[in-house]
């Protein structure tokens, strides 16, 4: 450091900050994105990637649009796909259609939708499907008209009519002409049932969901029973249902109806091979912009903010945008505690993977799948193997080892285990490694300091990225990605002692 | 108040003039040692060419096995030889240094007692060469030097190891010393956290001026009983000239140099080190900064007077007063 560079590097300093801030206020103001997670409703991004290959001929797609529902109300809609015709068609039941006239290849169609968590939409009244006439072979036929009973029996009404039979089909334990239906409809559990429920004059049908999880990418539908009763209908998730819990209104995690009446969610013609992969995000707005439509997303080619990728790409970024916080932490504590960590950021890969995990899963895994790697490294170390080919060595064991937990937790029942699978196994590999050396030179003792400072750390930079209000903040607004680097260097230009240091040199006192 | 750690204010330290590992790394590292130039004090087998250049003496070399064929060699090569260390050239903290004090027999005795066959050599050397010792196990060569016979000045100041002597130079100009004696609790070994002694040194007379174990000062060697004031370094303008002429061959301007007294040829350079750590304030019981920041205001003429010159202005600002006697620890037994 020059001393001339002093007064640039303050400056360079004050404009990041002067720069952050600018545009955390442009987004406050002009957007309307409040600071503050709380004064927010929960609008969902979800992107719908219809693909298909098309047979040099005309084609059309059709696909079912979600429309308002209980619990969601839409927002915007867009569609983009190079060349086609989009059309929405309105009515009972909302479709996008995309035409072309010649069309050949790998063809993708993209739809998107915001849709606002509310209350407000009522449930609309849905008329009924027609009753289907099932004609069943036997053995089956006897097995259905036995269930069909027994639920008939326990029911008073078509609901709980449904209910029955989603318990029966849904047990684990079940007696043997139910585990016979089972095997037979292996994954058509819902025709099933609503071919039984139709051939009791109760109308019914498949219809298909979405469960809405924040960051998730390459999602299916959940298919899902519609039952009526008179004008009124319900839809039914086909869990395993107990018997104390109330169907339908599951806490876990939000259900978008995106096809409500037992019509084909994609109808390709002039294409094979069609599938539909959902993407989605949740966002965090305030109730003004949310429901105002007068600022769409993609105004202008000014608008350079990542909000204007597609919702795939805004999933990974929240998690991207993520990493300088953790960043700022590994500084905090290298360079004002005076942690020692193995790997300089390391941790943060860790806090990451923690995300996925779950914090006790993952420090339960981590220090599992370390401590296992330690001793085949042992191993290794004795073989007196060269050093690529026994970090490589050391990567395949790793791998080894967390197949190996995750089978053995599974068989234990215990689900929380396969989470290990989320680490990251190079990471984890040359932090054995290093570990390893560190055992050998300096002792167990450093092994653990230095193990143990990685996993404090690692847990600290998990707190802060785990942070709703910080996870809002960076995703929000660009202008906190500026102050964090403002503040990082900062951190580099700071010469004062580690707190470690004034422990280390309390001897002093006198 | 036990569970809680002690801690001493930082406008404390900053008073006592304390250096910290942020302002070494920015001021003095960052400023004074040109990345460019750390291959020099990283690889010892170019620290050897080039301050045999500029004949700063250090322990004879027998030789240096660079290549797995010749690891076959080590027998004949050694031949002769009394005792000898075998080195990994870009071996940080003494890692890998095997010391070999005599021959016995088929056998080679080390320093601890330990014996040797020709395999163990064999194998020892080919560690080093695949980089077991090198930083991030980049591939190294092994140097072979003669042995250092401890100066009988020291014997009843250390066990088993031989001490060394550690010199800060800043801008050529000798800073602080130290000298750090092994004992059985550092199995010989000089390293301060292993729990060596370390024994600050006056740079205006070479006598010692307190002595730290494990950051706890005391008075006399836990092992020997000898009293650690009495310590004074021979040679020691001699030492400092050596120490500061380091600066002029290598243009580092802040270095640790660690230097042994051998026996019959007398001040020996053993390594350079780039990054010198801050323990050395703990054995002095004084902080650094108000010296460097004297030598930050040097002019870079100043920087390039001759080393004698040099030594005798440190000399004259950096000396200290021995906290011996002063400050005798309850629980520290004395000698008999």
């Amino acid at each position: 450091m020059k001393p001339a560079s002093t007064l640039s590097f303050y400056t360079l300093i004050v404009l990041l900050v002067l720069a952050g801030v600018s545009l955390i206020l442009q987004r406050h103001w002009v957007y309307e994105v409040p600071l503050i997670h709380g004064e927010t409703q929960t609008v969902w991004s979800v992107e719908a990637l219809v693909e298909f290959e098309a047979g040099d001929q005309s084609v059309k797609v059709s696909m079912a649009r979600p429309a308002d529902q209980p619990g969601f109300t839409l927002l915007r809609q867009s569609g983009a796909s190079p060349g086609y015709g989009l059309n929405f068609v309105d009515g009972p039941d909302p479709r996008a259609e995309w035409t072309i006239r010649r069309a050949s290849g790998i063809q993708q169609l993209y739809f998107q939708v915001d849709v606002l968590e509310s209350d407000m939409s009522q449930s609309e009244i849905i008329t009924p499907p027609v009753l289907m006439e099932p004609d069943w072979q036997e053995p089956y036929r006897s097995a259905i008209y036995r269930l069909s009973k027994d639920a008939w029996d326990a029911s008073s009404d078509n609901f709980s009519f449904a209910r029955e039979l989603i318990k029966r089909l849904t047990e684990e334990e079940s007696p043997q002409h139910i585990q016979l239906l089972k095997r037979a409809y292996n994954g058509r559990l819902p025709n099933l049932l609503a071919e039984v429920l139709n051939n009791s004059s109760v109308h019914a049908s498949v219809v298909y969901g979405l469960e809405l999880e924040d960051r998730r990418r390459r999602q299916m539908l959940t298919p899902l029973l519609r039952v009526w009763d008179g004008d009124s209908s319900k839809v039914f998730r086909l869990y395993e249902i107990k018997d104390e819990r109330p169907l339908a209104d599951d806490e876990e995690k939000p259900l978008l109806l995106w096809e409500q009446r037992g019509a084909p969610v994609l109808d390709v013609i002039g294409g094979e091979n069609s599938r539909i992969r959902f993407s989605m995000l949740r966002r965090e707005e305030s109730t003004y912009s949310a429901l105002n439509d007068s600022l769409p997303l993609q105004s202008s080619l000014l608008n350079f903010s990542i909000h204007s990728l597609p919702v795939a790409e805004q999933a990974m970024f929240k998690t991207i945008l993520l990493l300088p916080v953790g960043a700022l932490v590994v500084c905090l504590l290298r360079i004002l505690v005076g942690i020692r960590t193995s790997g300089t950021f390391m941790p943060v890969l860790i806090a990451i993977a923690f995300m996925q995990t779950s914090l006790g899963t993952g420090i339960v895994g981590f220090i599992l799948v370390v401590a296992a790697g330690l001793v085949v490294r042992g191993y290794l170390s004795r073989l007196n193997l060269l050093l690529v080919a026994r970090i490589s060595a050391v990567i395949i064991s790793v791998i080894a080892i967390i197949s190996l937990f995750s089978v053995l937790s599974y068989k234990l029942g215990l689900t929380e285990g396969l989470k290990v699978m989320f680490f990251p196994m190079v990471i984890l590999a040359w932090t054995i490694e290093r570990m390893s050396i560190l055992w050998e030179e300096e002792g167990g003792r450093e092994v653990m300091i230095q193990g143990g400072g990685s996993l404090i750390t690692a847990v600290l930079a998990y707190g802060a990225m785990q942070h709703p209000l910080i996870q809002h903040l960076t995703f929000n607004f660009m202008g906190v990605q500026f102050i964090v680097l403002a503040l990082i260097l900062l951190l580099g230009s700071y010469t004062g002692y580690r707190l470690f240091e004034l422990h280390r040199f309390a001897v002093l006192k006198r | 108040m036990k569970f809680l750690p002690s801690l001493i204010a930082p406008w404390a330290l900053s008073r006592f003039g304390m250096l910290g590992m942020n302002e070494r790394n920015r001021r003095y590292i960052g400023r004074y040692n040109p990345r460019s130039l750390f291959p020099l004090v990283d690889n010892k087998r170019l620290t050897r060419t080039t301050l045999s250049s500029a004949d700063i003496p250090m322990a004879a070399l027998i030789g240096v096995v660079d290549q797995q064929s010749q690891v076959k060699k080590i027998a004949s090569l050694v031949e002769g030889h009394q005792g000898f260390a075998i080195k990994p050239s870009k071996g940080s903290g003494g890692k890998g240094i095997l010391i070999v004090t005599h021959k016995d027999g088929d056998e080679w005795v080390k320093a601890s007692g330990g014996r040797l066959t020709v395999e163990d050599l064999k194998r020892h050397i080919s560690n080093i060469l695949s980089g077991l010792y090198s930083l991030g196990g980049a591939a190294d060569v092994a140097l072979i030097e003669s042995l250092i016979h401890q100066a009988h000045h020291f014997d009843d100041y250390t066990v088993e190891g031989v001490p060394d002597i550690r010199v800060i130079v800043c801008r050529g100009y000798p800073v602080m010393a130290m000298v750090r004696l092994s004992t059985h609790a550092s199995d010989g070994k000089a390293n301060l956290h292993q729990g060596a002694v370390g024994v600050g040194i006056d740079i205006a007379t070479g006598e010692a001026l307190a002595a730290v174990q494990h950051g706890q000062l005391l008075e006399n060697h836990p092992d020997t009983g000898k009293h650690l004031g009495e310590l004074v370094i021979p040679d020691w303008e001699a030492l400092l000239v050596m120490a500061s002429r380091c600066y002029d061959v290598t243009g580092l301007g802040y270095l640790g140099i660690d230097i042994v007294v051998d026996r019959d040829h007398g001040p020996l350079l053993l390594e350079l080190n780039a990054r010198p750590g801050l323990a050395i304030q703990l054995a002095n019981n004084a902080g650094l900064l108000p010296r460097l920041r004297r030598l930050d205001k040097l002019t870079a003429a100043d920087t390039r007077l001759p080393p004698e010159e040099r030594v005798r202005r440190s000399r004259e600002w950096f000396a200290d007063e021995s906290v011996f006697d002063k400050t005798v620890q309850p629980g520290v037994k004395l000698a008999e």
